[in-house]
């Protein structure tokens, strides 16, 4: 059994749901690999953000 | 002006898309595609996609079971009813898993939780990625 961090998960849920989404998404492979790597920023990106904002939220 | 020619190449583009003219099963890709991840495209040639989708979707299926996420084996309630449909896009990962007894009963820790939800939204982009697979043979989607 893996006992991954928070960050660790997201960062590989992030990678694995980019990858298929920027193949599925986008026809050729130069948009495809634009459109995984920015899915891959917002997935992250706003994992951060939110994480921010419920930190502020409890103090 | 710009804006009528861009309109323009648009429709161009669509005109151009190959129609269904390939002979064979039309949902073979579909069905290939939801059973096995990846296969699909495999029986399209795109290897490449074929490849990474499959390490991408078994990744996700794996790394849920590694982490003792629950697989759903039937529904007692809505949300339960959910993840089981979500479990079923995996197709023969989700039966064999069954059939050998893989994943947990009960989610205890917050990893399980999230290999729970691993596990389930694999089972989600393996459909999405078999309907890709059926749009490229009919040829909704450009090769």
């Amino acid at each position: 059994m893996i006992h991954p961090s928070q960050f660790t998960a997201v960062v590989l849920f992030a990678l694995f749901a980019s990858t298929v989404f920027g193949i599925t998404q986008r026809e050729t492979p130069r948009r495809m690999f634009r459109y995984g790597v920015y899915c891959f920023a917002l997935f992250v990106g706003s994992a951060v953000v939110l994480s921010w904002v419920m930190f502020l939220i409890a103090r | 002006m710009r804006y009528s020619q861009k309109r323009m190449a648009t429709a161009a583009t669509k005109n151009s898309a190959a129609p269904n003219t390939k002979p064979g099963f039309v949902y073979l890709p579909l069905i290939a595609g939801w059973l096995f991840p990846g296969a699909g495209h495999f029986l399209l040639r795109k290897w490449v996609r074929g490849a990474l989708l499959s390490a991408s979707i078994i990744g996700m299926f794996a790394l849920g079971l590694a982490m003792k996420g629950k697989i759903y084996t039937g529904a007692q309630d809505v949300l339960d009813m959910l993840g089981f449909v979500g479990d079923l896009g995996n197709g023969l990962l989700f039966f064999v898993s069954r059939l050998l007894g893989l994943g947990a009963d009960q989610v205890q820790v917050t990893t399980a939780d999230y290999g729970t939800k691993f596990i389930v939204v694999a089972g989600l982009l393996n459909v999405i990625a078999a309907v890709d697979a059926h749009n490229l043979r009919t040829g909704r989607k450009p090769e």
